[in-house]
Parts: structure tokens; C-alpha cells; sequence
């Protein structure tokens, strides 16, 4: 009865947030049903016949996620997925509610949801997941969390709390998520990749931003016969032995193709399927593994998960392409200083040298602290970016890691207005060419906001 | 005239866009036609105190302190402590600053025994306890001037009548979250909770350090001052974030 109340409740609230455009309405109702009815997330999603699948990490939660509703969609079976990314409890209990019937049915057969690192535990506890994937560990509003370690130990405890029929999804390439992931006592599955292409630096060495370089376990450097992205690839400490578990589905054959996606085979036992993604860059060959991986364990057929991920789009921001008046725009979350690395690998594939927009926000959604971008390797842009345009809340910080990355000022425009960014950095293009925009979360939406008020995309939260 | 770098640890201690110092005082030299030699000292390397005028250590979790802590006392104290008597610059930050206090107390597990360069002592509440995160502004009370930067540690740190604060704390928590210091001097040996890019926003702090390196061989040399428009604005920004100056 008091679900009831509670799904009526944050339905009224959902629908008031939306009228007053205060946003998607995604977080504020599942707090509210949490008050009115404690406990209605579990007795909701443990309503779903094809159970619970949690998708957690640093990088790559929203898109793995998206991919996961892909093949889950292609595989006949439809989920209630929080695809805003609101992804702490709350944006799970919100999404559960809004598919459910007023008298508390879920209106589908499985539950997706991407969790926030911190919040694993809890989700666990509430959701009974069948599925949990651990996608990887990085440096990433450590001044939410404190350190990197609390939050490893946060999901040794939350896998301790899983059911024991549910299976552990995670990756190999990451030291400290395998060293989770094959603790765990019950079914798992590991994967990574066995390759990565050439990117214009030695595959063997780590680059700056890389976290994880010494044995978790005695303490010595880890030895790499090949990094793929930050600290991840293939490991081994030569002290104690420690090494990369040879993953179960892996990705070879890699194929990037800039900011207009990729390719790779996947393996798994005797099986290989081909997939193919708009999504770009190899950050996001490591989702399609992941997601791959997960939907392997559910046992759904190779076929229908290479279809499921062909069909997947991009979600909001992460490779996402707009075009305004004949420009086209690609948006490339960058939150972390692995993740923009990569990002800017991708975009300086592109020729002739390109322009870029990149907006820098200090909310706490995007972590306060910015000195992240000082471990950014910026320095890539000195000489393969045309015209640098920096904006955000804290663009004075972006402009003047530019100039200490040896960027020459008549290269580099500051401009804190995101409309007039925008045009700016558009008024720089050559028939033909795009803008690349590296924002960071809130600076995303912020910009996007912008382009949404305009009518050149949709709301995010009706994506 | 040249400046002669020692980078500590630097993939060891480098939590939080800590390379952003080294850049700096790198690019700062050079822009002024000053030659600059970068040593890099891993762990179980010994260092020279008479091969470079600053060395710099930056911060880590626990985990890395623990790491870095016997080998600083055993493999590099010596020479660490040497070089500081003899007026070579020393820049510590966060974990890197607690370490070279005589105690760091983590939040479990023994205590890590410091360098004592630094006349300090650090204790962590415990894993309950509140981290002092956040924006940070400092004023030097001998200059005036600014510093602005971003904290986040655990361990709260007391300093003895050996060592003076870096300044006083005019927005954030600094030392300790109660008695407005932040940081501390001995000598020319500098430790900070302003952790991550403190140079690049704290020119002028960046500039003095070079200046009192370079001065330990060159002992006339100064640093004609240089462009910084792109650092006040950023300094500027940083402050207003927190509603400071």
C-alpha cells in the first residue's frame, strides 16, 4: 500500500520538475518514493523475470549500459535502464518507478542500471543484481571519494553481498579490478583486450596519467608487455608474480576509425563474432567488450549480441554527432585525465588538423578539483590542433595549461560564454570539416542545454 | 646560469597533476633563456645533494606513502637533509609534505615514521573522520601575496616551534582545519597541503623558489619578470570560486 502511495508520489514530482524545467526529473522522485515507501527499489526490481544487471567503473558506465539495452533489445527483451545516468540509488529507484504501474508492476523484463563506483554496495544490497560488470578504476573526483583504494574496497565488500548465483563480469587489463573481480568467490567472467593499435606512442610505456603502476599486492613496478589506455593492459609484477588473468572474451583486430567508430573481433571459448560501433575511440572498444561479456553470461547468442551493438547510438555526449547549419559537431565526454588522453588521440586522427572546443567545469558532478589537467597530456594538441577554443567555469585554468603545454596563444581563444564558444570555434571551420567538443559533464550539458534551447537537439533526458 | 631539478618519486608521488609543478618551473627557467637539468629519483635511487638546487616530492594515498616513506628515510634522507642544510630548495606537497615531518599517522595501520626535515607531526582522525577537501586560499604574511590552490588530505598536521606556516589561511581548511596555518618553512625547505598544480596559479611562488635555487651557485641571480596574464586570471578565478580577494 505504501508503494503505491509512493509510485503516485514521485510520479507528481517527476511530472512537477519536468513543468518547471528544473531538468529530467530523474533524481528527485526516487528520493521521495525511498521516503514515503523504504525499501520499494528491492521489492520493485526484484519483480523483473530477467532479474537485475549493474554496470559499474569510472569510464564508460553510460555507454556500456546503452550498449547492454542494445543486444538486450535485439535479443526480444526490454529493460528499464536509468539512461539519463542518474546513477546513484535514487536514479535507480526513480527509473524502476517511472516503468512501473501504479500498483508497483515493472512494465519490462530486465533491470539495467549504471552505478555510481561509491554506490555499488548499496545497489547490491537493494537489487539483488544477476549481473554485476566492473569496467575499470581511475583517478576521478577524488575529492567526492578520498582515495582510489576506499573505493576498491567498497566493491570487494559489495560483491561479498551478491546472491551467490550472480555473476562477476570484469576486466582483466585493469590491476585493481581484477584483483576484485577474481577474488570473488561465485561465477565470473573476465575480459580485456589483446591488442591495441598504434595511437602515436609506445605501446609500452605508461603515459602520465596512468594510476595504477605498482603491485597491488607487494608493492614493486609493474612490468607491461603492452598498455592499452592509463594503467590498463597486459601486467605483471616481477616480484610477487602478480599478473593480468588471461581474460575469457577478448577483443582483437582492433580497428579505429577516429571519431566515427570502430571494429573488432571478439572471442569467447570457441566462438568469435565481428562487431562493428560508431562508437569511437578505444576507450569504447573496451565497452563493447565489456558489454559483450555481459550478455555472453546471460547466455544470449553471438549473433544477436554483434546485431545489438551495430544498433546501439551513442549516448548523449559520448561520441554523439550534431549538425548545425550544415556544421557538424562531435561531443566527446572527457572526465578524467586517461579518459581525455584518449579522446584527444582520437580527435587528432583527423585531417587536416582539427579544431577544438574544450569546456571545463569545477561542479561536483565533474569533481571540484581541476588539477586533473595538469596529468593530461595537452601537449598532443601543440602541434596538431588548428584552433584551440577553451570555455567553461574554470576556462582561465584550461587556458593556462595551454600555454604551459607550449600551445601558441594566437592558437588559443578564451571565451567563457558557451553560445558565443560555440560560434567562435565554428567560425573557425573549413568547408567540410567538424568541431570537435571535449567538455566535461556539467560543461556538456551545459552546452548541450544550449544547442537544446535552440532546437538542434532533444532534452537529455528524452534520449 | 642553470637550474638543476630533482624530481622524487615522480611516478610514485604524483596523485593529482603534480607533474604541473615540474612543468612549470621548467618552462619559467626557460622562457627566461635559463638552461634547466631534470633528475628523476625512483625509489631505491640515491640521490646527490650537491647535483640539484631543488627537489621536488609531490603527494600520494597511503598505500604509495608507505611505499616512499622507508626509502626516503633510508635511501635519500641523508642527502635530502644535506642538500636543505646547505640552502637547496625543497618543495613537498601533501603527502610528500607529510612525510617529511617527523610522524604521519595514517588512518589505519603503524604509524610511518617521517624524514623530520620538517619540525611536524601528522595524525589521521581515523577512516571516519572528515577529509579537509576543498578550494584553498593562503596569504604569505611576509609579502602579502596570495597562494591558491585545492586540498584534500585526511591527516591533520601540527607544526613544532622549528618550522613557520607557509601563511595563513584565508578560505579553506590548511594544516589542520582549526588553527588557520597552512604549510611550513624551514629554511629553504617548503611543504604545503596545496597539492596537484600549485605553480602555475602561484607565479610569483614559483619565481621565488627558482630565484633562491639559482642563488645557492649564482649568487646574484634574479629573474626579470615575465608575461603573466594567462597565470593572474587563473589565479583570479580560482580565488573567486571561493569567494575570496
Amino acid at each position: 500500500m505504501r508503494d503505491v502511495a509512493a509510485i503516485a508520489a514521485a510520479r507528481l514530482a517527476a511530472a512537477a520538475s519536468r513543468a518547471v524545467r528544473a531538468g529530467g526529473g530523474t533524481t528527485l522522485p526516487g528520493r521521495l518514493a525511498a521516503w514515503v515507501a523504504p525499501g520499494i527499489t528491492g521489492r520493485l526490481s526484484g519483480r523483473l523475470p530477467g532479474g537485475v544487471l549493474l554496470v559499474s567503473g569510472t569510464n564508460g558506465k553510460t555507454t556500456t549500459a546503452r550498449l547492454l539495452s542494445g543486444i538486450l533489445a535485439a535479443a526480444g527483451l526490454r529493460t528499464i535502464h536509468n539512461r539519463a545516468g542518474a546513477n546513484l540509488l535514487s536514479g535507480i529507484t526513480a527509473a524502476l518507478i517511472e516503468r512501473s504501474t501504479p500498483a508497483g508492476r515493472p512494465d519490462g523484463e530486465v533491470g539495467l542500471f549504471e552505478v555510481d563506483e561509491f554506490t555499488l554496495p548499496g545497489a547490491v544490497l537493494a537489487t539483488r543484481p544477476r549481473v554485476v560488470v566492473l569496467l575499470n578504476l581511475f583517478r576521478d573526483q577524488l575529492d567526492r571519494y578520498g582515495e582510489i583504494d576506499i573505493i576498491a574496497e567498497r566493491w570487494r565488500r559489495a560483491l561479498a553481498g551478491l546472491p551467490p548465483e550472480a555473476a562477476v563480469v570484469y576486466n582483466a587489463d585493469d590491476p585493481m579490478v581484477a584483483d576484485v573481480g577474481r577474488a570473488h568467490r561465485g561465477p565470473a567472467l573476465s575480459f580485456g583486450l589483446e591488442e591495441a593499435p598504434a595511437r602515436g606512442h609506445d605501446a609500452r610505456t605508461l603515459e602520465h596519467a596512468a594510476d595504477a603502476r605498482y603491485c597491488y599486492r607487494c608493492g614493486r613496478l609493474y612490468e607491461y608487455t603492452l598498455v592499452t589506455l592509463g594503467h590498463m593492459g597486459h601486467y605483471r609484477c616481477p616480484q610477487c608474480g602478480t599478473v593480468r588473468p588471461a581474460p575469457q572474451v577478448r577483443a582483437r583486430d582492433i580497428r579505429l576509425r577516429g571519431a566515427d567508430g570502430s571494429a573488432a573481433s571478439v572471442t569467447f571459448d570457441a566462438a568469435s563474432l565481428a562487431v562493428d560501433t560508431v562508437l569511437p575511440g578505444l576507450y569504447n572498444v573496451y565497452d563493447v567488450t565489456a558489454a559483450a561479456a555481459a550478455a555472453l553470461a546471460l547466455g544470449i547468442d553471438p549473433q544477436v549480441i554483434a546485431q545489438g551493438i551495430a544498433e546501439t547510438a551513442p549516448a548523449f555526449g559520448r561520441g554523439e554527432h550534431v549538425v548545425i547549419d550544415g556544421r557538424e559537431l562531435v561531443f566527446l565526454l572527457a572526465k578524467n585525465p586517461a579518459g581525455f588522453n584518449e579522446v584527444l588521440r582520437t580527435v587528432l586522427l583527423a585531417e587536416p588538423a582539427p579544431v577544438v572546443l574544450v569546456a571545463i567545469n569545477d561542479l561536483a558532478a565533474d569533481g571540484r578539483d581541476i588539477s586533473w589537467l595538469w596529468d593530461v597530456d595537452f601537449e598532443m594538441l601543440r602541434d596538431r590542433a588548428r584552433t584551440v577554443v577553451v570555455t567553461g567555469i574554470r576556462a582561465d585554468d584550461m587556458a593556462l595549461r595551454l600555454k604551459y603545454a607550449g600551445v601558441p596563444s594566437e592558437r588559443v581563444t578564451l571565451e567563457h560564454d558557451g553560445w558565443r564558444a560555440l560560434e567562435q570555434a565554428r567560425g573557425a571551420l573549413r568547408e567540410g570539416e567538424r568541431l570537435y567538443v571535449l567538455p566535461t559533464y556539467t560543461a556538456m550539458l551545459r552546452l548541450r542545454d544550449l544547442l537544446a534551447r535552440k532546437g538542434y537537439v532533444s532534452g537529455f533526458w528524452k534520449q | 646560469m642553470d637550474l638543476r631539478i630533482c624530481h622524487l618519486y615522480p611516478d610514485l608521488l604524483n596523485l593529482y597533476g603534480d607533474r604541473g609543478n615540474i612543468v612549470t618551473l621548467i618552462r619559467r627557467a626557460q622562457w627566461r633563456g635559463i638552461g634547466v637539468r631534470l633528475i628523476e629519483a625512483r625509489l631505491d635511487d640515491g640521490i646527490d645533494p650537491h647535483a640539484s638546487d631543488l627537489y621536488f616530492i609531490g603527494g600520494g594515498e597511503d598505500r604509495q606513502q608507505r611505499l616512499a616513506a622507508p626509502d626516503l628515510r633510508t635511501v635519500k634522507g641523508s642527502a635530502l637533509r644535506e642538500a636543505a642544510e646547505d640552502g637547496a630548495v625543497v618543495l613537498a606537497v601533501c603527502g610528500g609534505y607529510q612525510l617529511l615531518g617527523h610522524v604521519y599517522r595514517p588512518s589505519d595501520g603503524p604509524d610511518l615514521e617521517g624524514l623530520g626535515l620538517l619540525d611536524l607531526a601528522t595524525v589521521h582522525p581515523g577512516p571516519g573522520a572528515r577529509r579537509l577537501i576543498g578550494n584553498v586560499v593562503v596569504r604569505d604574511p611576509a609579502s602579502g601575496q596570495i597562494l591558491v590552490g585545492f586540498e584534500n588530505h585526511g591527516g591533520r598536521t601540527r607544526l613544532g616551534s622549528g618550522a613557520r606556516p607557509l601563511g595563513t589561511v584565508v578560505a579553506g581548511f590548511g594544516n589542520n582545519g582549526e588553527d588557520r596555518t597552512e604549510g611550513a618553512v624551514w629554511k629553504s625547505v617548503y611543504g604545503t597541503y596545496l597539492h596537484g598544480p600549485l605553480l602555475p596559479k602561484n607565479a610569483w611562488f614559483a619565481d621565488r623558489l627558482v630565484e633562491v635555487a639559482l642563488r645557492r651557485r649564482h649568487r646574484d641571480a634574479t629573474l626579470a619578470p615575465l608575461p603573466d596574464e594567462e597565470e593572474q586570471r587563473a589565479a583570479a578565478a580560482a580565488a573567486a570560486r571561493v569567494g575570496a580577494r
